[in-house]
């Protein structure tokens, strides 16, 4: 089966005070349709730059390696109407709503817009879907709300009415960018319950972008590590907390406080997160890494096979349970 | 008892008709650490920056170290001495420090003015800062020792409680952790008590010894923190609970609104 997405060799490099930057490097993924992929990673890890890329909303000047294609489309090569036709089927909530909506115009307008300009919808009938999607994500009286404007709602419900207008272009791909971080956490559990239903009842594929291996590993089929612009492992969600193949993921389940017991200490992990085009020459987490050795250096790992995931660390079958 | 550092008594805070706080009373004991839990409206902030005057109660009393803080201090000394009793850390470390002044000069005036016995190497090298950071400004420093920067701040005006609001939240994992440690490590050393105002559940656990729930501005559980977060009496405790993503948690629908 071909994927419904699928990254090769993914390279960005942005232009920063007239410097080209690396911020992903040979990024590659595939997502199946009606798979959830959870992207995680810290800041500057280069999550939401393989969104934006995605999504072809990088900023201007960016120059990019590599292909990405929707089913069996050349993203890179559409323009036009088959751009707005492709933004339709592959839709992107972010994480402040509130960022991403016009305060002074209705929650109605907001929703509609791409309906209406890019489809062809008459008003009337745009608002009557919109007022059913937003009953399919828990907010009753469509028609009232669809006349308030954003600052009437709470962050949770604005949320929920991004996520709503993504679904107005009837979607088969969610790029989903941190949707939960700016919530409260009885919120958070709403909205992914939310996702999670609308998901398996329309088959929707969903990129979801977090910083919480918990929180991907209990909505989603597999989850990608990012690292200093690569990806470094991935694997089933369910298996990856528990049994991580990548020092890196070890490390980031061993720093995170437990709910449920006390540490002594804390498994710091020494140093800070690195971006793409400060990573050292060899494995880019080798500067922090508790079992680095000199051939780590020397040159940068592949992303390989192991298991059913792939790992980019040359120790990686010697270092299990440890 | 041991000598209580801090005591919120029947706090209220009133803004026109709606009510932020209502009747909120806890103790935190010397060189012990309390965790006020709650979700964006619990009023948890409110309570914290009436404690260190940055709000003025409608009812109810604060004292710190035996001295009532209640009302706004009138004079400049009052102010230092509260300053050298209370002091808090916010959780954005960009705009928590002013962007033209070095590290070291943004340390070095809290200890000119609270005549501080350490030194400014030394508080760096408490919270884990380089000599060459001490000389930088804020904009070239990265969150995490930002946030390390407002900790040795507040340290220097050597206080024997510290609020911290949020102040790891907005931190990576990885950089999480060593400013946790780093905190651990400072109250072993100088006995401090922290107030930790939080909604992350496992870093209240990790840093806290007893924790107040707050919601709708009220409390409405307190206890030991591992037995209120272990075995939660309240629905709403329960609720924060199980909200919490972790191995078999499937988050489930509840409401319509």
């Amino acid at each position: 089966m071909t994927p419904l997405l699928s990254i090769d060799d993914l390279t960005v490099q942005l232009s920063v005070e007239g410097d080209l930057r690396t911020v992903l490097h040979g990024v590659s993924l595939e997502i199946s349709a009606g798979e959830a992929v959870g992207l995680v990673g810290e800041s500057g890890s280069g999550k939401s730059m393989t969104a934006r890329a995605v999504s072809r909303i990088l900023p201007s000047g960016a120059v990019t390696f590599g292909s990405i294609s929707f089913d069996g489309r050349d993203v890179s090569a559409l323009r036009g109407g088959a751009l707005r036709q492709y933004r339709g089927e592959v839709a992107m909530i972010f994480q402040d709503p509130r960022a991403h909506t016009n305060p002074v115009r209705t929650i109605g307008d907001f929703m509609t817009e791409a309906l209406r300009t890019n489809r062809g919808v008459p008003g009337v009938e745009a608002r009557r879907r919109a007022a059913a999607l937003l009953e399919e994500v828990g907010i009753t009286e469509g028609d009232r709300r669809l006349r308030q404007h954003p600052h009437e709602l709470s962050s949770g419900m604005l949320q929920r009415v991004m996520i709503a207008t993504a679904l107005l272009t009837e979607p088969r791909l969610l790029l989903a960018d941190e949707p939960t971080t700016a919530l409260d956490v009885t919120t958070q559990a709403e909205v992914m319950a939310i996702l999670d239903d609308l998901r398996r009842e329309r088959g929707l594929a969903l990129l979801f972008i977090t910083h919480d291996l918990e929180l991907a590993g209990a909505v989603c089929d597999r989850t990608a590590v990012m690292y200093a612009g690569q990806i470094v492992e991935v694997q089933a969600a369910g298996t990856l907390h528990d049994r991580p193949r990548h020092p890196y993921t070890a490390a980031l389940v061993a720093a995170r406080p437990r709910i449920d017991a006390m540490a002594t200490r804390l498994a710091a992990i020494p140093g800070r997160p690195l971006s793409a085009f400060e990573a050292p020459a060899g494995c880019a987490f080798a500067t922090r890494c508790l079992h680095v050795q000199d051939r780590c250096r020397e040159a940068r790992p592949a992303l390989r096979p192991l298991g059913d995931g792939v790992v980019r660390c040359i120790r990686a079958e010697e270092l299990v349970g440890v | 008892m041991s000598e209580a550092v801090l005591v919120v008594t029947d706090l209220r805070k009133e803004y026109g008709t709606l009510v932020a706080v209502d009747d909120v009373s806890f103790r935190v004991e010397s060189g012990r650490s309390l965790a006020i839990v709650g979700e964006s409206g619990s009023g948890k902030t409110t309570v914290a920056r009436m404690i260190i005057g940055l709000e003025r109660a409608t009812a109810g009393t604060i004292r710190a170290l035996g001295r009532d803080r209640s009302t706004p201090a009138r004079a400049g000394g009052e102010r230092r001495r509260r300053g050298a009793e209370v002091q808090i850390v916010f959780q954005d470390p960009y705009s928590s420090l002013d962007p033209r002044q070095t590290i070291a000069d943004a340390i070095s005036e809290v200890l000119r003015l609270h005549g501080g016995q350490q030194t400014v190497g030394e508080l760096c090298e408490l919270v884990g800062l380089d000599e060459r950071q001490s000389r930088a400004l804020p904009r070239n420093l990265s969150g995490g020792q930002r946030q390390r920067v407002a900790i040795a701040r507040a340290l220097a005006a050597e206080p024997r409680v510290l609020i911290l609001d949020e102040s790891v939240a907005a931190l990576d994992v990885s950089i999480q952790a060593q400013v946790l440690n780093l905190l651990a490590d400072i109250r072993a050393e100088t006995g401090v008590s922290y107030v930790l105002i939080s909604h992350d559940l496992a870093v209240v656990r990790q840093l806290t010894d007893d924790c107040v729930v707050m919601q709708h501005g009220r409390i409405v559980e307190r206890g030991p923190t591992g037995q209120v977060l272990d075995h939660p009496a309240e629905a709403y405790t329960q609720l924060l609970r199980a909200s919490v993503p972790g191995p078999g948690w499937k988050p489930v629908r509840r409401v319509r609104v």
